[in-house]
């Protein structure tokens, strides 16, 4: 018989302290003059460079669907052999929409375990090909029960919407006020597809996708890369360059249909997941001083920042419309401008969201600097909440 | 969808088909070779009840391509009345169709109906299966 409770030593710390010590991006959009391998590429050697290390022992990627985006299958091999470093084991990693969280934390795994001191977690996903997207994004979701009725991912999230806004009185401004935080936030993020501020009217008045969420609720079809070199701490201390520590990496994973959940207002996959990293890194959620959330649509973001534990349930609507999250605020949320204005390269994100921690921790954020922050939390999820990864990375 | 892949489904979308486990009284559906609630693996088939209430609710104005001629659609999850007092109640997604789109409301009273959901590409089969209709 199968049980529930995890076995005495699973979720643990791992034995060897891991660091992030490199990082490197495209920028995210249309990027209609590089392939799926160029844009891994770009972002894996801006990841090396960065961290100064001359090798690597292995690498992970993540992309949700290669095979559907471009038809291209087999990325490990694809991007070892166009980066230059086979014969390294790679390995692609899928989680949907939260591969690339997978990916850094098969990464930390490998490094904590011992078996690598150097590895390169990267994602990338090329969206703009002329695939039918939401055909292949809703491969996500089950596609038996839900997809086959009619179903898409914007109105699974606008069910959650509904739900939310009828238990907890969240109200339709309250969703909006989370697309204007993240598009001002990615306003000052450079490689944001979206750099352009949006008002709470222009949100309240885009055109209705699946009700209530509107075009604006919505994160875009993007494409782009992220990677991130993850190595022991140890030796990030011989680099001499800036490294940020990883404190906590957690997953769960949940029902793939929504309908089959317990609670249609909350997603147990994030609760657990936190609890998990909570523990591992020995804080609380009024510990985290600025979170990447996965903010697919805004709805996303609101449920998300109460199952984290950031604001109690119900709240997260309030939090949205009073500056709780903005930069400067209470715990800001996505200030690099979350998957609503950054972009949202499906297997990129989870990656990209390490990015902003590390450039946070390590004072490189510019404008949208949050001052004084030890501990960031990311938070990359898949489907409708069916699977979750989050880590915690702390400044040194 | 490819025709085994759908025949496969038949039980449930033509006749709401589900596994009722043995040990907890726990109803899947679709039927389940491990049960959720219990973890034990014995199952009879029942029939789900065809009458419940919407939990959720959503309007599709812009539509996957097998579906773009038929906005704007209602897609909702409904809990189906199972009388057992164990139970929560199965849930299931389904479109509710012949309705007014703006007439829905979570708590609206369904009953479920046989319908032709889909097709199979240009020349393929007709896919058919359940919507609900409000009462």
């Amino acid at each position: 018989m199968l049980s529930e409770t995890n076995s005495p030593k699973a979720n643990r710390s791992a034995g060897t302290e891991v660091a992030v010590v490199g990082v490197g991006m495209t920028k995210f959009g249309e990027l209609w003059k590089k392939s799926l391998r160029d844009i891994f590429v770009e972002a894996s050697l801006k990841a090396i460079e960065n961290s100064g290390v001359d090798h690597i022992d292995s690498m992970y990627v993540g992309a949700m669907s290669g095979g559907l985006f471009v038809g291209q299958e087999h990325i490990g091999a694809v991007m070892a052999d166009y980066l230059g470093v086979a014969p390294i084991p790679a390995t692609r990693v899928e989680s949907a929409c939260a591969s690339g969280g997978a990916v850094f934390r098969q990464a930390y795994l490998e490094v904590a375990s011992g078996q690598s001191e150097i590895v390169l977690a990267g994602g990338v996903e090329k969206m703009t090909d002329g695939a039918d997207v939401t055909d292949a994004l809703a491969t996500a979701a089950d596609q038996e029960y839900e997809v086959y009725n009619g179903i898409t991912f914007p109105g699974l999230y606008a069910m959650i919407a509904r739900a939310h806004m009828h238990q907890y009185k969240t109200t339709r401004e309250q969703l909006a006020h989370v697309a204007v935080k993240n598009h001002k936030n990615g306003s000052m993020n450079p490689n944001a597809q979206f750099r352009s501020p949006v008002t709470l009217e222009q949100v309240m008045k885009a055109t209705m996708v699946a009700d209530p969420l509107r075009l604006l609720d919505c994160s875009p079809v993007s494409d782009g890369g992220a990677a991130v070199i993850v190595c022991s701490v140890d030796y990030a201390k011989k680099l001499k360059r800036p490294y940020v520590k990883v404190v906590a990496s957690a997953q769960a994973s949940d029902t793939i249909a929504l309908h089959s959940r317990e609670s249609l207002t909350a997603l147990k996959c994030v609760s657990v997941a936190a609890e998990k990293a909570y523990k591992q890194a020995g804080l609380k959620p009024s510990d985290i001083n600025f979170a990447e959330v996965h903010d697919c649509f805004t709805i996303a973001e609101i449920v998300v920042t109460e199952d984290l534990g950031f604001f109690e349930k119900g709240k997260g609507g309030a939090a949205a419309e009073n500056g709780s999250t903005a930069i400067g605020g209470k715990i800001p949320i996505n200030t690099s401008g979350g998957l609503k204005s950054k972009g949202h390269p499906v297997g990129a994100t989870g990656v990209a969201q390490i990015i902003e921690l590390y450039e946070q921790l390590t004072g490189n954020s510019g404008e949208r600097q949050v001052k004084n922050a030890k501990y960031g939390l990311a938070q990359n999820m898949g489907g409708s909440g069916a699977s979750c990864v989050i880590h915690i990375l702390e400044a040194v | 969808m490819i025709s085994p892949r759908y025949h496969r489904e038949v039980a449930q979308r033509y006749r709401l088909e589900a596994g009722k486990c043995k040990q907890c009284g726990n109803i899947s559906f679709p039927p389940r070779l491990v049960c959720p609630k219990c973890k034990s693996k014995t199952f009879e088939t029942v029939q789900l009840s065809r009458e419940g209430k919407i939990l959720t609710f959503t309007i599709i104005r812009v539509g996957p391509d097998k579906f773009s001629k038929e906005t704007p659609y209602v897609v909702a999850i409904i809990e189906l009345f199972e009388g057992r007092s164990s139970n929560d109640g199965v849930r299931l997604t389904a479109q509710i169709t012949d309705c007014d789109v703006n007439k829905v409301e979570i708590g609206s009273k369904v009953k479920l109906v046989f319908r032709k959901i889909q097709d199979e590409g240009k020349s393929g089969l007709h896919c058919y299966g359940y919507k609900a209709v409000l009462i």
